[in-house]
């Protein structure tokens, strides 16, 4: 009987170890993005992004709480979250996606490794699919997840008046560089 | 037997469990939790209309505000409904830190210099933490027109006038905002012996967001102790905010005189239910003076 016991609580415990083994995260990865007009370019940036990866399936997901963004100009953050993306509304963006050639990438071993990744954006309550070429460099054990992909505002329902529509760009290009740590069960 | 199968089942639930948490991957890292945060922006600039609002400036901002007073709308047309005469205030405000903003300026009437400094105790927050903020301001004014009574000893002192306020308010929801703000007005020299050297005043300030960009102004002042023979009102004033990119415009319609808290406060002598009112506009437009980064 003891026996048995010990075996099931070693299967239990090298169970959930390896499934936790499996999951990356971070809670601080960054993601500035640019928009480029005319008369100014727009830089925000976040350093407290959340961000999961599940090696196993190549599931990642992203969360990013819009008041976290800073700019260089109060003005451009007091109009990003309230005429913009209406933070008080859509408080969070998220990302929901998969690493579609996660096979290709040996996470146990050392080295850089392009990555596909496929999903869905969801921003000021709209949800669309993106699409874009990432890497993702696997060194002692973390990883470090590197993305670049534009968006159009107008897809997500964020309007540019006309007269500041050589302030602010449509299109938005958007960088994403997170370090992540193994998950601990 | 009937133990380890026990077991087993509770191995296998537990590994389900495991499983159905892969479809929301975010949950495994606790971020649904709502964190707690500062409620910003309750008014679109620093003043009400005429009054301090709950918001301080940003730290490394300038507030570039001109100020404009029309005359009486009901001069009529010969006065082409005030436009023909016009009071103006200049002022740049600073944002020095989060909670903390100055400012100065100077007025046509009475020629006057006037400076402030404006504090934030408490800043509204909500997912806990206090549901108002609260701020202190005070300021002085220098009244630098010639003396006219020659004779009578004249003393630098008589010049100035200082005000000290709170504020206190809550931005209620997205669209509303109500502040009050006990007040107290000093005047080294007043007029006539019926005119209190220390005033007291309550004033509240709303703001109704109509839209993104434009809302609608309340700002009113009840005189507790106010001369009651010379015939001055308490300030009202109504407008709309319009936000255009760098700039906030302020239309409003007001009775007030003057442009800063002694001034309005005391020589206040328009009455709106006589139609002395005056239409006014205010331009605050914000430089970033110091980057962020």
């Amino acid at each position: 009987m003891k026996k048995l016991f010990v075996i099931i609580a070693t299967t239990f415990i090298s169970i959930s170890s390896l499934v936790a083994q499996d999951k990356y995260f971070t809670k601080s990865g960054r993601i500035t993005f640019v928009s480029k007009a005319p008369l100014e370019n727009i830089d925000g940036d976040h350093k407290s992004v959340t961000c999961v990866l599940d090696t196993k399936t190549g599931n990642m997901q992203f969360a990013v709480l819009m008041k976290g963004f800073e700019f260089e100009k109060a003005l451009m953050q007091e109009h990003f979250n309230e005429n913009y993306v209406e933070s008080h509304k859509f408080p969070k963006a998220e990302f929901k996606g998969q690493v579609v050639n996660n096979s290709e990438i040996n996470y146990a071993k050392d080295g850089t490794y392009s990555a596909r990744v496929k999903g869905t954006l969801t921003m000021h309550g709209e949800t669309k699919e993106v699409e874009t070429v990432g890497s993702v460099v696997v060194r002692s054990g973390k990883l470090q997840a590197v993305a670049e992909f534009m968006v159009l505002l107008s897809d997500f329902k964020i309007q540019i008046p006309k007269v500041v529509k050589d302030n602010v760009s449509n299109t938005v290009k958007i960088n994403v560089d997170c370090s992540l740590e193994q998950l601990k069960g | 037997m009937k133990k380890s199968s026990f077991l087993l089942a509770v191995i296998f639930i537990f590994s389900m469990m495991k499983l159905q948490a892969q479809d929301d991957l975010l949950s495994l890292v606790g971020d649904d939790k709502p964190k707690k945060e500062h409620v910003e922006y309750a008014f679109k600039s620093s003043r009400v209309i005429m009054s301090q609002s709950l918001e301080i400036i940003r730290p490394g901002v300038m507030d570039l505000r001109i100020l404009h007073r029309f005359g009486n709308i009901n001069g009529g047309a010969y006065e082409f409904f005030g436009l023909d005469n016009a009071t103006m205030r200049m002022g740049f405000d600073f944002g020095l830190t989060k909670n903390l903003m100055i400012g100065v300026g100077r007025s046509t009437n009475k020629k006057e210099i006037d400076g402030f400094i404006k504090y934030r105790i408490i800043h509204q927050s909500k997912n806990g933490g206090l549901p108002f903020s609260l701020l202190v301001s005070a300021g002085s004014s220098l009244n630098t027109l010639k003396f006219t009574d020659s004779t009578r000893k004249n003393y630098f002192s008589s010049r100035m006038g200082y005000y000290g306020q709170v504020i206190i308010g809550s931005k209620i929801s997205e669209g509303f905002t109500l502040q009050f703000m006990p007040t107290i007005v000093h005047r080294n020299l007043v007029p006539t012996v019926d005119d209190p050297n220390d005033m007291l005043a309550v004033g509240v300030g709303s703001r109704l967001r109509l839209s993104k960009r434009i809302s609608l102004n309340v700002d009113y002042y009840y005189r507790i102790n106010p001369n009651e023979t010379d015939g001055t009102k308490n300030p009202l004033s109504v407008g709309f905010d319009i936000e255009t990119g760098g700039h906030v415009f302020q239309l409003h319609f007001t009775n007030a005189v003057g442009m800063n808290e002694k001034v309005f406060l005391t020589e206040t002598t328009n009455d709106w239910s006589k139609g002395d009112i005056q239409f006014g506009f205010n331009i605050s437009r914000s430089f970033q003076i110091k980057k962020k980064k």
